[in-house]
């Protein structure tokens, strides 16, 4: 190479510097590392403990045999229905996330192919709004559901995310860059109707972008703990956060530790494994969503 | 400019009324589901308006119209607190409760941003960095990123049970006899919100870093190798170059952050089992609005807090669109700026020079290699 031309002025002595400063980096990155692998690793460590050897002990590093046994009596504990939590969990993130997704996509398109008036004002609006909590209006809604007569259901969990501005930005930006206009008049010509050509057409173009605003609306919704804790009080329609706020209201005598750690991991693990297996998507999703050029 | 249909002009039809139509069940279900919300929440602020629990039932009271009186109660509420910083005893005040619990949170966003953020610029100029080239970079950011996406409820009862009084952490102090009594971390006036901060600084720091990284990796390459040509050491670069680059990106992380910092509420919750630790001291105000809604169900209090609450996020949203949308003219005096400030550097004399040339062989040999 050329550069290996140019007189070779790299001193013995910035060259060990650098190696330290390189050896530090690394170090402070395993700091890091380990400080968030840590809490999973006893995590997975105390779902096989017994309850005795927990409390009597501290940390351990490597597993013991008591997991099946956790596992049953988290899910056999009648106080907790982990069970029902679990496949309430499940509907509510699915089913929002598909809503939340198809609506901010169809949201973006309209944005994106036609050209109305208060096109700007509405689209500035949406910015403006991304930001604001929807936790200041909790109380309007909570008292809305409540004439509604839909606490205990699962509509105000659900319905509320066809309105994503973050996914609706993030998917308009996407289409910004990559759709291109003629496939849409092509499809006119050929006497396709515009509902059709963004089944057919647009949502096709835009998995990558919808997959990835897809894990992040799942995550979020599985997550959620505040508006659940608003709306639903009835054991049956529980979701797995109301569950793990539930558990300090159980009698300490018979406070099971490994039962714990047990709940905590069933809600942790299934998202911790999708992530692990997506990482590299969602990583750049997150980026890519959040930064503006 | 996508080329769109023209309006009004004969042969053609026109597409453009499709627009609305899309729109509908975004713009419906954001009137229905939030704006009215928070118009009714808004409106209950000024009404008289509660459960009247008794024993056996509860009857609503109100909504009568009270003015005031609800943002007076708020502001003039207090009760008397002990403070403590870890065993010294600082006695006792009177405090408003509104006030009490607006410090409590933000003490515990402050404590959680300063490390947050300090470390994410670390992080984020190491991992870009040219001559320290750090390996396995996917790895470590998987990592990192990772207890952003956990539960925070989960992690909140993780971390409630790991450092309980009987948990693995006091086990561990006591066996090696760095304490003699159990103590309640959970339960503590001065270690409870330390702890969560802590948890909130290990949930977004990963976060931070990806999004600054991103910023940072948004500045023209070109920029970072003349400065290197020149001799300017890494110092300089990240003063000269880095910093004033990433600013606006810098005040949308610590703006977004602060939106965040004043809702936390999961993990202060469940770490604390909903009481805020000993002398409520990890009370944050969506607690304080949580438990107005549910435990008091007093809505015209609750309606006045998410007022306040509104005005202060909706001040600081505004101050994000601003920064990621200047308007024109703001445009074109930051690119001025920057283009001066390039200059000025490009003017400053190559002192280190030698220390830029060892630089430059250094990355070079080890991209050959």
């Amino acid at each position: 190479m050329a550069t290996t031309a140019l007189p070779r002025r790299v001193s013995k002595s910035y060259r060990i510097q650098l190696g330290f400063r390189r050896a530090g980096c690394y170090l402070f990155l395993a700091v890091l590392a380990f400080l968030c692998i840590f809490p999973l690793w006893t995590l997975l460590i105390n779902m096989t403990r017994s309850k005795g050897d927990i409390e009597a002990t501290g940390f351990r590093w490597w597993f013991s045999t008591f997991l099946s046994q956790n596992w049953t009596k988290c899910f056999n504990d009648n106080h907790l229905p982990v069970g029902s939590a679990l496949r309430n969990s499940f509907i509510v993130s699915l089913c929002s996330s598909v809503l939340a997704c198809y609506f901010s996509a169809l949201t973006a398109y309209a944005f994106q192919v036609y050209n109305f008036k208060g096109k700007q004002i509405i689209f500035t609006f949406i910015m403006l709004i991304m930001m604001i909590p929807t936790q200041v209006s909790a109380l309007g809604f909570v008292q809305m559901m409540r004439t509604w007569k839909w606490t205990n259901t699962f509509w105000p969990l659900i319905i509320p995310s066809i309105c994503s501005p973050v996914i609706f930005f993030y998917i308009n930006q996407y289409m910004e860059s990559i759709l291109p206009f003629e496939l849409v008049e092509a499809a006119r010509v050929d006497g396709c109707s515009e509902i059709g050509i963004y089944h057919k057409i647009v949502l096709p173009l835009m998995k990558p972008a919808i997959a990835v605003q897809f894990i992040f609306s799942f995550v979020g919704t599985w997550n959620n703990y505040l508006v659940p804790a608003l709306l639903i009080d009835k054991d049956s329609m529980k979701t797995l956060p109301l569950i793990i706020a539930a558990v300090k209201a159980s009698d300490p005598s018979s406070f099971d530790p490994g039962k714990v750690y047990c709940l905590v991991g069933i809600s942790i693990i299934p998202l911790v494994i999708v992530y692990l297996v997506f990482s590299r998507f969602i990583i750049k999703g997150m980026t890519a969503g959040a930064v503006k050029g | 400019m996508k080329p769109l249909m023209k309006k009004n002009r004969k042969g053609h039809i026109n597409y453009n009324k499709w627009g609305y139509l899309f729109l509908i069940p975004f713009v419906v279900v954001f009137l229905v589901f939030q704006l009215y919300p928070l118009f009714q929440t808004l409106h209950f602020s000024w009404y008289t308006y509660y459960e009247d629990t008794g024993l056996l039932s509860s009857k609503p009271v109100g909504p009568d119209w009270c003015g005031f009186a609800n943002y007076i109660y708020l502001f003039q509420h207090s009760t008397v607190r002990h403070f403590y910083l870890f065993e010294l005893d600082l006695g006792k005040i009177e405090i408003n409760d509104l006030l009490y619990y607006a410090i409590n949170t933000i003490l515990i966003w402050i404590e959680g941003f300063i490390p947050q953020i300090a470390v994410s610029l670390l992080l984020a100029v190491w991992f870009t960095h040219i001559e320290l080239n750090l390996r396995f970079q996917r790895f470590w950011k998987t990592v990192i990123y990772m207890p952003n996406l956990i539960m925070a409820a989960a992690f909140g009862m993780l971390f409630q049970m790991i450092f309980a009084r009987s948990g693995p952490i006091i086990n561990t102090l006591l066996q090696w006899g760095w304490i003699k009594t159990p103590i309640d971390l959970g339960d503590s006036s001065s270690w409870t919100h330390v702890i969560i901060a802590f948890l909130n600084f290990l949930m977004w720091f990963g976060n931070t870093t990806l999004l600054l990284m991103a910023g940072v990796m948004g500045i023209d390459t070109s920029i970072y190798e003349s400065a290197l040509l020149d001799g300017a050491s890494s110092g300089t670069v990240f003063r000269k170059i880095t910093m004033p680059l990433l600013k606006p990106i810098f005040v949308y992380v610590f703006i977004t952050s602060m939106i965040g910092g004043i809702q936390l509420f999961d993990i202060a919750q469940i770490f604390t089992k909903t009481t805020g630790g000993s002398q409520a001291s990890s009370y944050t105000l969506m607690m304080y609005l949580f438990s107005l809604i549910s435990d008091k169900q007093n809505y015209g209090q609750a309606g006045a807090l998410s007022l306040l609450m509104f005005i202060v996020t909706a001040a600081l949203s505004m101050t994000v669109y601003r920064t990621m949308h200047p308007r024109p003219n703001e445009a074109r005096e930051q690119a001025t700026s920057y283009r001066q400030r390039m200059k000025e550097y490009a003017d400053c004399p190559a002192t280190i020079a030698e220390r830029g040339r060892n630089a430059m062989s250094a990355s070079t040999e080890k991209g050959v290699r």
